[in-house]
């Protein structure tokens, strides 16, 4: 370690430092300057002093906040959860022996290719104008009228949000099956191993690795879930579908909390590190057990 | 065992799927079109093709959102952010890669890089926002500038990976010929980058283009506003004119879909490969 500068030229040090300044500048320094500001009482505008640690004393009596975090941890292990059956699903069916394999997998990858909001708006007229008279004809109640406008608004959002992550889910899960063996499955084939136990046994232990990437891309996706719920119901009906980050948006930007939104918002990056972290350690330890 | 290498082609799967991707896929987008096609007298039947097809809907949207401005908005954004980012990006993670072992300089702004991905963007927006306001960064070319800047964690990691697994033989064999650090980079590392730089450049491109949030709270001057936000905007305007909102939408689609028809596999295999390393 003695020599350690000799060796570097002082043209690599020019080519990191500036991005590296500018990336402190804009965002480890607005990151700091978002942990002081939750000590503080400032709204966003005019006078403000040190209040110490009240903003989270405060956010664990407030039922707003709560909610939105009921509300984003429900949504994220549902979505999660529905997305990666799906998507494992779709990408053992575009691993098979089908025709126009590229074409279907290009098909079903599109929906990754179109913005998020576009694609709410869509569906936002979907369900208010296509679904109900489905519905009504099938005498379901909870459809015949506008889900959105519902209690039930949750479940349009869920479904427009997995429809859109399939594709990047699938995409992943379907490089893991194209890693395996075909010799695999035949040698299980002549031990005359059910599919089941095939896929049990074989396919899902190759595939692990792949499965924890999309575990913990989705959850960390998912609690930061944005634009399909402006898109769609902007956090309503009433406060029904408010996630962390609408709240944080909506009450730091227009609701004049800027310092308590800030404490919130830190509150939710500990949540996702100790998310992250607690993923990372279980999944791995999970994946070593099958090498 | 011949035989049973050579397994018929899986019909009932292949129909499966395809009837799924007519339902899941299609439709949605097909009503999208007709939608855009229509006059209100039509909605009746929605999913019917228009007797006449309106392309008033479309010069009537175009005029209202501006288009031709919401379009080169996002399209500059996009672009510099693009060629920056590949530029910079790539530069900053081969200094890192190359020097991690022989610097705890280098080795600790790899961390300090890779932690910040941790940090969600939501958590740090309120006092970014206030900063952009006071530093009047909050413009397209403010917003293209910090895409350059928050890209930087996960493209380090992601470029990391691939100049690390890059033989060295080729930079001493231009070092010995007298080439400099930028050289070496310019000449040397960067056309050795294709398939990371096309990873980067998809993800990048695929970002910008479609990213709601960041446009949203830096860009509040209707001039500045990008396609994706102009739709958010203008949802009030359009109220029950659906005609007009989904000819908007179908012309914001446009851009995108085209790419994706002409760049498909590569895009596909691009961020397949950027996937699979995170």
């Amino acid at each position: 370690m003695g020599k350690r500068k000799k060796g570097i030229a002082f043209a690599f040090y020019i080519m990191v430092i500036p991005m590296s300044l500018l990336f402190f500048i804009f965002h480890t320094y607005p990151f700091f300057q978002g942990v002081f500001y939750s000590f503080t009482n400032w709204k966003g505008y005019g006078k403000w002093s040190l209040v110490g640690l009240r903003n989270y004393i405060h956010i664990f009596s407030d039922p707003d906040i709560s909610h939105a975090y009921e509300f984003t941890f429900f949504f994220a292990v549902l979505a999660t959860c529905l997305v990666n059956i799906f998507s494992l699903l779709l990408a053992l069916g575009l691993n098979a022996k089908i025709k126009f394999k590229n074409t279907l997998k290009a098909i079903f990858f599109l929906p990754y290719m179109l913005g998020n909001l576009i694609v709410g708006f869509v569906f936002n007229y979907i369900f208010a104008n296509l679904l109900p008279p489905i519905g009504k004809a099938l005498g379901i109640a909870s459809l015949s009228v506008n889900i959105l406008g519902t209690d039930n608004a949750w479940a349009g959002v869920l479904f427009v949000t997995v429809w859109q992550s399939l594709a990047f889910n699938t995409l992943i899960y379907l490089s893991g099956l194209q890693t395996i063996d075909r010799d695999l499955y035949e040698a299980a084939d002549l031990d005359g191993a059910m599919k089941w136990k095939r896929f049990k046994n074989i396919t899902f232990p190759l595939i692990a690795p792949f499965f924890t990437i999309n575990i913990v891309l989705c959850v960390k996706n998912f609690l930061m879930t944005f634009d399909q719920v402006m898109a769609m119901t902007g956090g309503g009906p009433g406060t029904d579908t408010t996630t962390v980050s609408v709240l944080i948006y909506k009450k730091g930007f227009q609701g004049a909390q800027f310092a308590y939104q800030s404490a919130d918002a830190v509150l939710f990056f500990l949540v996702i590190i100790a998310i992250s972290l607690f993923q990372l350690f279980v999944l791995e330890k999970r994946e070593e057990r099958f090498e | 065992m011949t035989r049973k290498h050579i397994r018929d082609t899986s019909w009932n799967i292949t129909l499966l799927l395809i009837v799924l991707a007519i339902v899941l896929i299609f439709l949605p987008l097909y009503l999208t079109v007709v939608i855009a096609l229509k006059n209100p007298q039509e909605m009746a039947h929605v999913l019917a093709w228009p007797q006449v097809i309106q392309w008033a809907n479309f010069s009537r949207a175009w005029d209202m959102v501006s288009y031709p401005q919401k379009f080169f908005n996002t399209f500059r954004i996009t672009v510099f952010a693009l060629i920056f980012t590949l530029i910079t990006n790539s530069m900053v993670a081969y200094a890192i890669a190359r020097n991690r072992k022989k610097s705890r300089f280098f080795n600790f702004l790899y961390y300090y890089l890779i932690s910040a991905m941790f940090i969600p963007f939501n958590v740090l927006m309120l006092p970014l926002v206030k900063q952009a306001n006071q530093l009047h960064i909050d413009n397209i070319v403010g917003i293209t500038f910090l895409y350059i800047v928050f890209g930087l964690p996960m493209n380090t990691f992601l470029y990391n990976g691939y100049i690390k697994a890059l033989p060295t033989s080729l930079e001493e064999a231009a070092v010995i010929d007298g080439a400099n650090p930028w050289q070496v980079f310019f000449r040397v590392i960067f056309p050795l980058l294709t398939p990371i730089n096309a990873t980067v450049g998809i993800l990048t491109f695929m970002w910008t283009w479609n990213d709601f949030l960041m446009p949203l709270v830096l860009l509040s001057k209707p001039d500045q506003q990008t396609l994706q936000l102009s739709q958010y905007v203008f949802q009030g305007q359009f109220s029950t004119d659906y005609n007009l909102a989904f000819a908007s939408y179908l012309m914001a689609l446009i851009p995108i879909l085209v790419v994706y028809l002409l760049a498909q596999k590569w895009i596909i295999g691009g961020i397949t490969a950027g996937a699979v390393k995170q």
